[in-house]
């Protein structure tokens, strides 16, 4: 059984960048896929994959990381479009998009494409590896 | 008074020309991208010797890697760069992916261990960087985090970056996918292996940091 925990942006606003990444790893270590509301800071990502190195043992793997911000990237934007998105960005700050983190052991891997993502998850592959033989 | 000013301005004609001869130019990018096949290249083309070993499991190159004083040379131009090879940028690292490869159990902790030490070692050497070449396996998707977390940390550190999506011999390649997923950057396709397109690549860092 896959567990999804949905955290606010509002939960991890007042923390520190220390604080929003403990607090993002330790439900991911509960074997949790985090399904956070808006996104962190891309130094506070680069923080993640380092703490999460640090954690790697021989039952916690890794994360499985996804961020999706649909429009953000798009680069066929009028010159409407992308002021408004300005406005947006500069209004609501990182709470835009969706960041998803899995555990390496639940999660296989993310697919992002770039407005949608795909979550492949261990429990699948292996349903899949049974059912061929 | 004038001991300061000569001092001063000591420093400042000493800041530009060391920079400018020291230029540290990083290799960042996800694992088996093709960093040290480049970085192999690039020291063979230039110093005649190469820089690390390559291998087709992940996680080869556990450590920073520095090759020192590499002068290349465009024409009338000439740029002089210290390479740095950095271990792949990733977010899990399983050992039993290392035992599927063939490794002993004990070989296969060991590197897992190293490889998590490298990552953190890549990430920290990111301030350092004057330049990147992010080397992306062109045949793998684009869109992943990774790449997106790599090439955004550089953004935000506003170091120059070039993206060289590898492994253009290969049939799967797919530059334009690469290209739509990082239309802000110059993406120049290669193949470090067979030194396809090397050329354009050398010309590349010169728009970079020349």
């Amino acid at each position: 059984m896959v567990t999804l925990q949905l955290v606010p942006y509002a939960e991890i606003e007042p923390l520190t960048s220390v604080g929003r990444i403990r607090k993002l790893l330790n439900i991911a270590k509960e074997d949790k896929i985090v399904l956070l509301q808006g996104r962190l800071k891309k130094e506070e990502e680069a923080e993640l994959i380092q703490a999460t190195m640090e954690e790697i043992d021989g039952a916690f793997k890794g994360i499985e990381l996804a961020v999706i911000n649909p429009g953000s990237e798009s680069s066929d934007m009028n010159p409407f479009q992308k002021i408004r998105t300005n406005v947006v960005n500069t209004l609501l700050g990182d709470r835009q998009g969706l960041t998803v983190i899995g555990p390496a052991t639940v999660v296989r891997k993310i697919k992002k494409d770039p407005n949608k993502i795909e979550l492949f998850t261990e429990e699948a592959k292996k349903k899949s590896k049974k059912k061929r033989r | 008074m004038i001991s300061i000013i000569k001092n001063f301005i000591n420093k400042l004609l000493g800041d530009i020309f060391t920079k400018k001869g020291h230029v540290k130019l990083g290799l960042y990018g996800p694992p088996n991208g093709g960093k040290t096949t480049l970085a192999n290249r690039i020291c063979t083309d230039w110093l005649g010797e190469e820089m690390g070993s390559v291998s087709n499991v992940a996680h080869e190159t556990r450590e920073i890697q520095i090759k020192e004083q590499i002068n290349i040379k465009s024409g009338e131009k000439e740029l002089s760069f210290n390479l740095v090879d950095t271990p792949g940028i990733a977010t899990k690292i399983d050992y039993e992916e290392f035992l599927k490869a063939g490794l002993s159990e004990k070989k296969a902790k060991t590197r897992a261990k190293e490889a998590t030490k490298g990552v953190i070692d890549a990430i920290k050497w990111l301030d350092d960087m004057d330049a990147v070449v992010v080397v992306l396996d062109s045949t793998k998707d684009p869109y992943s985090q990774v790449n997106i977390t790599i090439i955004g940390n550089l953004a935000a550190r506003k170091i120059p970056v070039l993206i060289a999506a590898n492994k253009t011999d290969l049939k799967k390649a797919n530059i334009k996918k690469v290209q739509a997923a990082f239309p802000q950057y110059s993406v120049i396709g290669i193949s470090a292996k067979y030194g396809k397109n090397v050329d354009d690549l050398y010309k590349g860092l010169f728009d970079l940091v020349g």
